[in-house]
């Protein structure tokens, strides 16, 4: 089962090296892997996606709790939860047809074009990992998507729960 | 405030801490650090022949006195070739602080001379690691590393020093108190789980106590026994925990696992309740885990919340120190009562009893030749029991687990999870220094011995009275044992077909060797070696290179499922 892993962690050289090496070190899957400093600067917030069965997720908070660097972990996945993550690509834009079929898709998808270029287009769009992929398989149908960059996943608890020291 | 290097705030710092010994080798990187060691006498300095054996002398001293052992390498090989020595002690939760060189920060990333990422290379093996980027920050880093090192689940530690940092002059500055705002282990059980293992334990009739490395603390205070004897009921321990409870006490069943003791597998199979102190139910105890330990309630005792339910699930986990939390359970178990329970359990013993009288560890003596487990028999009888053992790794460390039922935690010193050979004369080693006045064995074998014999050389520039006991089988012994077992005798590589004259070697090293042959002169051999108490003495004893160590498990069955001889099984 998939999961969004939320860990607030010392903003320290190397804090980062130990997560993804405690990954590999005991088998455990990162589908995507998102890391920036909180308004804190002090502290780093790391989303994790993985997957694998309860057994499994178990150890891994366990593992990652475990970290000395690590203050708190917690399951978005658990709860009811908001996960956002974007996607820029660039897609080839030949013809006038194949240009009016890209901002059509552009704008059911709720996308935006950020930049122009005389044979591409490149998009921006946010949303669900699901939503992504849908839109990836949609431009895919129209013409060749040339490159793609994802952020990976970030996710907030919904309500008053929150991940803080 | 004084001013001071970062080398001569390294060794303050260690004196501040009460650090008695660093063990260690100098080089390129840590010459500054050598250099302020130089001009003092309250830390004292062990030079080794290798750095590997440096980390396992820290780590027999460690074990041996629940301190955090000390490492002083330096850079690139001198770091590396501390890895399976730090390894060691991170499988079997140790307390090691590693100081490591490192070329100066300026160079760091240009593959300079003796540059290693230490850092990097140590990531998987410890419990955390430090690289220290200003002088002024030394003591609160090594301060940190000691904390870190010793509480919660022990581990070691590494602190990597790049050279123009130790040799910056600062303010040394020692931290009144230590305190990492992301680090609190829990020692204090839940209240709630705690008395729900107390009410499974009232209950039990068919009991037992099975105890790990983590159960050690709560030995040497005398709780573990207290609850033993209230509960009357049977105790087995892990490789890691023996000791815990004296070897030769009547609830003892001896070792548990894949070469645990009929009684002591039996009954984990056909427990109702089995209590787990500081255990981690490794698949070296375990066997097939589908097949585990069927009727058991489990209750799960452990400082490491992810060693709980990790391979077995716990019915009531508790997330504390041993020592804590039977602290906590005692008020809980006031109306049990040690002559009630005993007839409580009166069948379960009398079933246990019955295991017992199979007399699982009996083999079949020769007169012509020295079967292994008699030789360490001959040792407990010349010890009386009371000397430390260190091990290596293989049949012989089988034996000597089996055959030197162990008074008191902390006397057996071995590398269970890591398996490491080589380890057993330098442990021995660190075991002498923490005690001078003790008798500080090592159990050996002819492969074993030869992976870190070069401290023969330390023990004579420090006068160490090691006694090291060496099963020479001629072969690898356990490889071998699996061979016959599994791969139908083909001895693939498990020979020695160029044994050194270990008499002569160790002569040339400055110390007493004694060859042994026949069983008519073990008793002999003994207790010559026992009698020269100022000097090392290898004692090189021909054994069976036959004998294969059993009780041993049948893969993939059941705690219960084991051979019991080449040809019997349960």
């Amino acid at each position: 089962m998939r999961r969004i892993i939320s860990v607030l962690m010392e903003n320290e050289p190397g804090a980062l090296s130990r997560i993804v090496g405690l990954f590999s070190q005991r088998g455990y899957n990162v589908d995507s892997l998102c890391v920036t400093t909180t308004g804190d600067p002090t502290l780093s917030r790391l989303t994790i996606t993985t997957h694998g069965d309860d057994k499994v997720i178990e150890q891994i908070t366990k593992q990652i709790n475990k970290l000395v660097d690590v203050f708190k972990v917690m399951d978005l996945t658990e709860g009811e939860h908001i996960e956002r993550e974007l996607m820029l690509l660039k897609v080839s834009t030949p013809t006038e047809q194949i240009r009016a079929e890209v901002k059509r898709n552009v704008d059911i998808f709720r996308a935006q074009i950020l930049d122009v270029s005389a044979k591409t287009y490149t998009i921006q769009t946010t949303g669900s990992s699901e939503k992504l992929d849908a839109f990836l398989t949609s431009m895919s149908d129209y013409t060749d998507v040339v490159e793609v960059s994802r952020t990976g996943v970030c996710g907030l608890s919904r309500g008053e729960k929150s991940l803080h020291i | 405030m004084e001013m001071m290097s970062g080398a001569e705030m390294v060794i303050r710092a260690l004196r501040d801490l009460g650090v008695k010994y660093v063990f260690g080798y100098p080089g390129g990187a840590v010459l500054d650090i050598y250099d302020a060691l130089f001009a003092q006498d309250d830390v004292k300095h062990i030079l080794v022949r290798h750095e590997q054996a440096a980390a396992h002398m820290a780590d027999g001293y460690a074990r041996a006195t629940g301190q955090t052992g000390t490492v002083l390498v330096t850079s690139g090989p001198g770091a590396t070739n501390t890895i399976t020595g730090i390894a060691t002690a991170y499988m079997d939760s140790i307390p090691m602080v590693v100081l490591s060189g490192q070329v100066p920060s300026t160079h760091i990333g240009e593959d300079a001379f003796q540059e290693t990422d230490m850092i990097g290379c140590s990531r998987p093996i410890v419990k955390h690691s430090f690289l220290v980027k200003r002088a002024e920050d030394i003591p609160a880093a090594i301060a940190k590393a000691y904390y870190i090192a010793n509480s919660g689940r022990p581990g070691p530690v590494v602190i990597d020093l790049p050279k123009d940092i130790v040799q910056d002059v600062r303010q040394y500055q020692f931290p009144d108190k230590v305190s990492i705002r992301s680090y609190n282990p829990t020692e204090k059980g839940h209240g709630r789980q705690v008395r729900k293992a107390a009410d499974v334990l009232k209950e039990a009739k068919r009991p037992v106590i099975y105890v790990g490395g983590g159960g050690l603390k709560a030995s040497e205070t005398g709780q573990l026994l207290a609850l033993a004897e209230q509960l009357k009921a049977p105790v087995t321990t892990t490789l890691m925990g023996l000791g815990a409870i004296p070897g030769q006490h009547p609830q003892c069943i001896g070792m548990l696992g894949m070469h645990g003791t009929m009684e002591a597998n039996k009954a984990m199979h056909h427990a109702d309740c089995i209590l787990a102190l500081g255990a981690r139910f490794d698949d070296r105890v375990t066997n097939n885990i589908d097949k585990f330990c069927p009727e058991a309630n489990i209750i799960h005792i452990d400082v490491d919340p992810a060693s709980i339910s990790k391979t077995i699930n716990a019915h009531i986990p508790i997330v504390g120190s041993v020592e804590r939390v039977l602290e906590q359970l005692t008020p809980y178990l006031k109306s049990v009562n040690s002559e009630k329970q005993e007839e409580k359990l009166v069948d379960w013993w009398q079933q246990i009893e019955s295991w017992r009288t199979r007399k699982c560890l009996n083999y079949a003596s020769d007169v012509d030749v020295i079967k292994p487990q008699q030789v360490v028999e001959a040792l407990y009888k010349h010890t009386k029991g009371e000397a430390y053992v260190s091990s290596d790794v293989g049949q012989h460390q089988m034996f000597a687990a089996l055959y030197y039922p162990f008074a008191k935690p902390r006397q057996w010193i071995n590398s269970g999870g890591l398996g490491t050979m080589g380890f057993g004369l330098p442990a021995a080693m660190g075991v002498q220094f923490a005690f001078p006045e003790a008798v500080s064995t090592v159990i050996t074998g002819d492969a074993s011995i030869q992976m870190n014999i070069q401290e023969l050389s330390t023990c004579l520039q420090y006068n160490l009275p090691v006694k090291i006991i060496c099963l020479n089988n001629r072969s690898l012994g356990m490889v071998r044992q699996w061979q016959d077992m599994i791969y139908q005798g083909r001895h693939s590589h498990s020979y020695m077909e160029s044994m050194p004259d270990f008499v002569k070697l160790v002569e040339a090293y400055g110390h007493v060797g004694i060859k042994v042959d026949h069983p008519s002169e073990l008793d002999a051999a003994m207790q010559q070696c026992f009698s020269l108490t100022d000097r090392l003495v290898f004692v090189d004893v021909a054994v069976d290179p036959t004998e294969h160590v059993y009780p041993m498990q049948i893969k993939n069955g059941s705690m219960a499922d084991m051979k019991l001889s080449k040809t019997e099984r349960t």
